[in-house]
């Protein structure tokens, strides 16, 4: 069987750079089956996609052998037959849908688009097939959907109108470059199902471009593993991640998030302790009438000293509000206490001494640093505060050990943070919320925007500081992986509420409400979970 | 200081690999130079002198023409041929390169006022037989620090207005926001029409009227970043560390904001150039007498036969405008983000 896509020998250069970003690349897509491209960031994997229509960046140097749609040679064709083969023969999908899509056109025009540059079909025949073709990946109220924007759109239904955008004119190869990435776990389940559907009934050829081997086990039949834009390892996902030949694949599946939750203790002193909190924001006003928005509502949680409350719930559910109303950057309602001390009742500069006590660490390892500043003068930040006395040698002293702390050169105090990778960047916010000597450190997604491997490692690093210093964690994740490998307990958010609260292994090992139930689903492949 | 962090430098080389806007700043440094020496430049007193062994300054001092063994006991009129004579008998003189200060009229003219330009004029003179060049530069001077001064003014008041705004949010942004939209109402030409009915407007006069009304121009800029900036993580993190409200607008917030600023600076510095020689122009801005590109403006309008004078006036105006017009693209790029992230 000819394959219906094969890149043959593809290289590609950037200026300036001494490495390739992707290094003799070779791949194959058969019909009625579906390729996983995995890697880790900066690994190639999106930029071999793009070159099969030819979308690179102006700037990127390529060389092919041949790319080969359906036996015909692409890869010299003329930008005429590319565009005639774009969104025709080719359907792609991108990862973040609000963008892809225009926020000017409704629905209707998105999909009609397409439909009469390739097909010249008439303003009711597009009509017509856009129908159907909304029907095809499930949106219900399909004739209503035509009259919507995007923004009037949820995420999985954006995603949704992409793919039917995609599909519009039969395409024999379908391109989804993590298409999923931007969703929660329960729609991107939705998502990827509704592809495989797809791809059985109109047996198309699939590359699915993804970092989530949980995907790629659960989806893909045959999958291909890069590297520095190399292919290490390529076959058939069973046989490939049941014995991994290549230790960067081995080292991929070994640093996916596993072992069971730690046992919690219940003779350790209670340390944070929240009772019916609550965080509304005003909505809505016109001539002095509002609504309140229930971001968090009545939420109860207790953290004993030295041990981590996880909080897991999709996007929208309130833990990251529930965050910072611990940390009093935001007003709630209730009552938090820390060991002995009321939260709510401080105020202004009462609250200073207080900021001592807990720290925080954020998500974005790109956002969390000042451009601007040194990592010892960001670091030394908390000292300047609430340490004035302190010399100047003796500040620095500190910060170099707190570096060295976290697993930095204390050299790297001299920097600027756009020196370091998303990984090394994640430890220098810890050592600045660290260099304080915290009791509670809140970790706000601190490991979701780093690839798995660099996730292992400052899971590793946060592990062996909670030991070292028996810190207590808050920690705050949409991944139920990572939440289960560190947490003593946890509490499940949805909608600003507690769906389900309980020591770890219990919540997974008996989860009690269907919620739940659906998350850790989603979350946990069986496949998997084997290996 | 400034250039030592990695944002500045990348800022400061995508700025020096602009040419263009690189050597109009150096060309504007070195006519701003030159204009703030015009004493030395353009006067009708010698630099030195020296008379009977003994060293004078007049530029610095006055000194009587008995001094020099004349009869009046005013101050010496070097250019008088009688004075510099008794001088040169017993001694020299190092005149400036140019032999005329702004209000210096020359009665040896050949021809009636406005002159031609002459090997002795070399703009020409006004209608009164002043020496235009001088006055040019005399007059690029006063609009040069009238504009700075009223630039970097507004500048600090927008600010800290704007920042104020931003950070704070709610009431204190929208009582501000409400302020602004009816004090940017206020006709501002009428308001110093008005004024200079019953105060004789002079320099600091004009400055505090535009600048009651020119600050405004940074304000929205700098709101916004701040609004933006202060829900940044690492504005946050600064937060939850127990950092001062004043702290982290200075250090944290106030950087990213002041590139909105930086690259507006060259811009309204031009429109304070510009409405100050417009008031000058029509007749309400700088006293009679002062030297002024707007009052050489009017000359060269109401003298059509001496084109000298328009020309040179709008020749002058017209290349320093462009040079900080030049300066301000220059800023513009050089703080694109798209050219100094990554």
């Amino acid at each position: 069987m000819t394959a219906r896509l094969a890149i043959n020998h593809l290289t590609i250069n950037f200026p300036g750079q001494d490495a390739p970003a992707v290094d003799d690349v070779s791949i194959a897509l058969q019909a009625g089956r579906m390729l996983a491209l995995v890697g880790e960031s900066g690994s190639g994997k999106s930029l071999t996609a793009l070159s099969v229509p030819q979308l690179l960046p102006p700037q990127a140097h390529y060389q092919v052998e041949s790319i080969l749609l359906d036996g015909e040679d692409i890869s010299r064709a003329s930008t005429l037959r590319l565009r005639a083969l774009r969104g025709h023969r080719i359907g792609i999908i991108f990862q973040e849908p609000l963008s892809a899509l225009n926020p000017l056109h409704t629905v209707a025009r998105q999909l009609a688009e397409s439909l009469q540059i390739h097909q010249a079909l008439s303003d009711q025949q597009a009509r017509q097939r856009s129908l159907e073709l909304l029907q095809r990946v499930q949106l219900p109220e399909p004739e209503r959907m035509l009259g919507r924007y995007p923004h009037q759109l949820s995420g999985g239904q954006r995603q949704r109108v992409m793919i039917a955008i995609a599909l519009a004119n039969n395409p024999s190869v379908l391109i989804a470059d993590e298409p999923t990435t931007a969703l929660d776990v329960t729609v991107q389940q939705g998502i990827l199902d509704l592809l495989k559907e797809l791809q059985r009934d109109m047996n198309l050829a699939v590359l699915l471009i993804t970092h989530d081997l949980g995907v790629v086990a659960r989806y893909a039949e045959d999958m291909a593993v890069m590297n520095r834009g190399k292919i290490v390892e390529s076959g058939i996902t069973r046989e490939v991640l049941a014995a991994p030949q290549h230790p960067y694949t081995q080292q991929l599946l070994s640093s996916e998030p596993h072992g069971i939750a730690p046992s919690a203790d219940t003779d350790k002193p209670m340390h944070l302790q929240g009772e019916e909190v609550c965080v509304w924001f005003k909505q809505k006003r016109s001539w002095g009438r509002h609504d309140w928005f229930h971001a968090v509502d009545n939420v109860d949680f207790k953290l004993r000293q030295g041990e981590t409350l996880g909080i897991v719930g999709e996007s929208g559910s309130g833990k990251s509000t529930l965050a910072l109303a611990i940390l009093r950057l935001l007003d709630s309602r209730g009552s938090i206490r820390l060991g002995t001390t009321q939260l709510n009742e401080l105020r202004g500069r009462a609250l200073t001494p207080l900021r001592k006590r807990m720290q925080v660490v954020f998500q974005d390892p790109w956002a969390t640093l000042n451009p601007r500043m040194t990592i010892g003068q960001i670091i030394a930040e908390g000292l300047t505060v609430h340490a004035r006395e302190m010399g100047r040698s003796e500040r620095d002293q500190r910060v170099a050990e707190i570096l060295q702390e976290v697993g930095l050169d204390p050299l790297a105090r001299h920097r600027y943070p756009h020196e370091f990778s998303g990984g090394q960047r994640q430890r220098i916010a810890i050592a600045r919320a660290l260099i304080l000597r915290p009791e509670l450190l809140i970790l706000d997604e601190p490991t979701s925007a780093l690839d798995r491997s660099i996730q292992h490692q400052v899971l590793e690093l946060l592990r062996d500081l909670q030991r070292r210093y028996n810190l207590s964690y808050v920690f705050i994740s949409h991944d139920l992986k990572v939440v289960r490998s560190i947490s003593h307990h946890l509490i499940v958010m949805r909608h600003g509420h507690v769906v389900e609260s309980g020591p770890t292994e219990q919540v997974f090992a008996t989860p009690s409400q269907d919620y739940t139930r659906m998350l850790l689903d989603a979350a946990f492949d069986e496949r998997l979970r084997q290996i | 200081m400034l250039l030592k962090n990695p944002v500045s430098q990348r800022q400061w080389q995508a700025f020096r690999s602009n040419r263009r806007g690189y050597w109009s700043l150096w060309i504007f440094m070195l006519l701003f130079m030159i204009c703030s020496a015009a004493e030395i430049i353009a006067n009708d007193k010698p630099i030195l002198l020296s008379f009977q062994g003994e060293l004078y300054s007049p530029i610095l001092f006055a000194y009587p023409e008995t001094e020099f063994g004349g009869m009046f006991e005013t101050e010496a009129n070097y250019r008088d041929p009688f004075v510099s004579d008794l001088i040169e008998q017993d001694g020299w003189m190092l005149w400036p390169l140019i032999r005329f200060s702004y209000n210096t009229i020359n009665y040896d003219l050949s021809v009636p006022s406005p002159a031609p330009p002459s090997a002795e004029n070399w703009l020409g003179t006004d209608d009164q037989g002043r020496d235009v060049l001088a006055r040019i530069i005399y007059g690029l001077r006063i609009s040069l620090f009238f504009g700075l001064l009223l630039t970097i003014a507004s500048s600090i008041i927008g600010v800290i207005v704007g920042a104020l705004q931003g950070y704070y949010g709610g009431w204190v942004d929208l009582t501000g926001q409400r302020f602004l939209e009816i004090w940017s109402s206020m006709p501002t030409l009428y308001l110093l029409i008005i004024l200079s009915s019953f105060v004789k407007p002079g320099f600091w006069w004009l400055l505090a009227i535009m600048l009651l009304f020119s600050w405004m121009a940074l304000v929205d800029l700098v709101r916004a970043e701040f609004l933006r900036g202060r829900n940044l993580d690492y504005v946050r993190a600064a937060r939850a560390l127990g950092v001062s409200d004043r702290m982290i607008m200075f250090r944290h917030i106030l950087p990213n904001a002041m590139v909105a600023t930086l690259t507006f600076m060259p811009f309204i510095l031009n429109g304070s150039i510009v409405t100050l020689t417009s008031l000058d122009f029509i007749g309400f801005g700088l006293p009679p007498g002062s030297p002024s590109m707007g009052e050489l403006l009017g000359q060269g309008k109401a003298n059509l036969h001496a084109p000298w004078l328009g020309i040179s006036a709008f020749v002058s105006l017209a290349f320093m405008l462009s040079l900080l017009i030049f300066i301000g693209e220059a800023v513009r790029d050089a703080f694109d983000p798209r050219k100094y992230l990554q």
